[in-house]
């Protein structure tokens, strides 16, 4: 099962996504995925010392296919929210949800 | 309008300085997110999918121009330049940040507003119907009884921490255009046998999982007990509401569970213990709110316009709004507007901060400087001179807000769904969107007549779908969306709740479903007078369905 760590910005409330660089990207497309369940929890481990350090609310994993030529969320829900709002345009590739035409 | 005295400004004013402290404390470290949490929430701050979302009350839908302009400005300045109308006559911004809303919230108390109890487990915005002190078939302005509930709701010590939110509407005619009886107390304003007038209660109504249309519980209370009587009723739901389960935690699984004549029994018992309490209403206060909605100095004019007859004939696109847009005013010679926020193609409820300007700067040269929310998102100039409706009707031609689809298909309702909601499970505004544009030749959208199509991205129901002649219910299978169609329901006087049509729909198929079921009922109905609601109620759901599951297997089933 393949993963991604996923937050908002406490200040913000930005949709962000932890890279390899061990750090935060509001761009879905740099974010890292974890192939061993190990490695997903030890970054949301390191997640949580963003938590205590007040950058970032509550950062959780999710389930990504790695099948397409960039990662795509398993669910809509977070299909959806990797594009920032399907209201405005914004692509990231074949996997992109149906934005409102 | 209301207008704050010194207690209400020093309360949201030390309020927002509170908020301010509680925001500190929260970026200092002091208080961790799990403490955070309650505290924003009762102040309307959400944490949604995208970024946080503050919710701002608009008690009884009630807007003065300059408290629109204020509303222009925060979205402006804050936001991405748009605000968001709910069905609860609330507005949202979906796009503020942490550290400027104690800014937004001290720009609201600047114009008498705020952000308390649109959130949490309380008593919430009071809504009313829109038409308030402008429909002739009103008994009396609802805005006076919905402002003295917000006076005794605003932070209530006793209905801080009730089992569930709690919600209030408030009618004054037959006619419910705030589908009363979908709320956890739904008031109708009513003369009994006496000539005396008063309030029906109807108790624990509700949408959502559980939807529940509010029975009668007691038929009338005096005008003087009516607060006595609203407190009865939450106290025996503080007491006895289910805390164990959030899904029983609503007033109408307590009523349900008693039965309306034992819940009723209860309250009569706790209501005879304080009916003659502080809560006693008297005369004096009651006639100093009157006063408040008393109404402008309307000219006297005569009832017939023929300057706007022969507009109307001669101007078709006028015309058509004329006949979608406008409703009839008590005072000769005035209409009320609607202006519809259903733009084709547009997200339902949204405007945007310019457009906001405008209408502020046309409601004061056409209504008093008085906007309503109505609780189908859109907006309401509520006294203009029929002889001003043309001139007005261009202007908002000219900002995009002369949609006229007013009770038609394109007036529907959507819940922001899993665009902006973090309880979603689907998307509810692309699909008005597409519908929207399916149905955008205004001639055909008259010719299908009254319908009300209601769309929720979630089984919580904010879009109403549940009391909608066509309801659509996001759904989410395994990680996709798919839509639920229900047919049937309605939250007017003859209120009901929709019925299932079958297995749901793919969200590329859900527009052709739709146009299906339009053209079903066109065939079934009877001549244009008969409504979709009127039709489907004579002839059932089967003939719907077999259209729909029918014309699905020729084209290798819709639900897949």
């Amino acid at each position: 099962m393949n993963q991604m760590l996923t937050s908002q910005w406490l200040l913000g409330g930005e949709v962000i996504y932890w890279t390899s660089h061990q750090f935060w990207s509001e761009n879905f497309t740099d974010g890292a995925v974890f192939a061993e369940q190990v490695d997903a929890e030890a970054a949301l481990l390191q997640a949580e010392e963003f938590v205590k350090q007040r950058a970032i609310v509550a950062p959780y994993l999710i389930e990504v296919d790695l099948e397409t030529s960039v990662p795509k969320p398993i669910s809509a829900r977070e299909r959806i929210r990797a594009t920032h709002n399907t209201t405005f345009k914004v692509d990231h590739g074949s996997w992109s949800v149906r934005l409102s035409d | 309008m209301y207008r704050y005295d010194e207690f209400d400004a020093t309360l949201v004013r030390e309020r927002t300085e509170q908020f301010r402290g509680q925001v500190a404390r929260r970026l200092s470290g002091d208080l961790t997110e799990e403490e955070f949490r309650p505290l924003r929430l009762k102040n309307g701050l959400y944490l949604q999918l995208h970024a946080y979302m503050l919710r701002i009350a608009i008690p009884y839908g009630e807007l003065s121009s300059r408290q629109l302009r204020k509303l222009a400005y925060i979205a402006r300045r804050y936001d991405k330049g748009y605000g968001h109308f709910t069905t609860r006559q609330n507005i949202q911004f979906n796009w503020p940040r942490l550290d400027n809303v104690p800014e937004i919230l001290k720009h609201l108390a600047d114009v008498e507003m705020h952000a308390i109890q649109t959130s949490g487990n309380c008593i919430r915005n009071v809504t009313a119907d829109h038409l308030a002190g402008v429909a002739s078939d009103e008994i009396e302005d609802p805005r006076i009884w919905g402002e003295i509930i917000r006076q005794w709701s605003t932070l209530h010590p006793e209905f801080s921490y009730l089992p569930r939110k709690f919600k209030i509407a408030i009618i004054a005619a037959d006619e419910d255009r705030a589908a009363m009886r979908t709320h956890d107390i739904g008031l109708k304003i009513v003369q009994n046998n006496e000539g005396e007038v008063g309030f029906s209660f109807y108790i624990g109504g509700g949408q959502g999982r559980t939807p529940i249309i509010g029975p009668l519980v007691k038929a009338f209370v005096r005008k003087e007990d009516l607060l006595s009587y609203l407190d009865a009723t939450l106290r025996v739901y503080n007491m006895y509401g289910r805390r164990d389960n959030i899904y029983k935690a609503r007033i109408k699984i307590l009523v349900q569970s008693l039965g309306a004549e034992e819940f009723g029994r209860q309250v009569e018992e706790e209501w005879h213990r304080i009916k003659d309490s502080a809560l006693k209403l008297p005369e004096a206060e009651i006639s100093r709110i009157r006063a408040y909605f008393a109404g402008p100095e309307f000219a006297k004019l005569a009832a017939y316009c023929p300057e706007l007859e022969m507009l109307r004939k001669t101007n078709v696109e006028f015309g058509r709004w004329v006949r979608s847009n406008i409703d009839a005013h008590k005072v000769d010679g005035y209409a009320a507007v609607t202006i519809s926020l259903k733009p084709v193609g547009g997200p339902p409820g949204d405007i945007t901060s310019d457009q906001m300007d405008i209408l502020a700067d046309l409601a004061d040269e056409y209504s008093f400087g008085e906007i309503r929310a109505t609780h189908r998102q859109n907006l309401l100039l509520p006294h203009v001179k029929k002889l001003d409706l043309y001139a007005l009707w261009g202007r908002l031609k000219g900002i995009k807000l002369a949609e006229p689809n007013i009770g038609l298909i394109g007036d529907m309702i959507a819940c922001p769904g899993l665009d902006y909601c973090n309880l979603a499970n689907a998307r509810a505004i692309p699909i008005a969107q597409r519908i929207s544009r399916r149905f955008s030749d205004p001639k055909r959208l008259e010719e299908i007549g009254e319908i009300r199509l209601n769309i929720s991205g979630c089984i919580n129901a904010c879009g109403h779908h549940h009391v909608a002649h066509i309801g659509i219910l996001g759904v989410d299978k395994k990680g996709e969306e798919f839509y639920q169609v229900t047919l049937g329901g309605s939250s007017a006087e003859d209120i009901s709740i929709g019925k299932i049509l079958g297995p749901a729909f793919s969200y590329d198929n859900i527009t052709d479903v739709i146009e299906t079921l339009i053209d079903t009922y066109i065939n079934l109905r009877n001549d244009s007078s008969e409504r979709f609601i009127d039709t489907y109620r004579r002839v059932g759901i089967d003939p719907f369905k077999e259209q729909v599951y029918g014309s699905a297997k020729e084209r290798h089933s819709l639900t897949q």
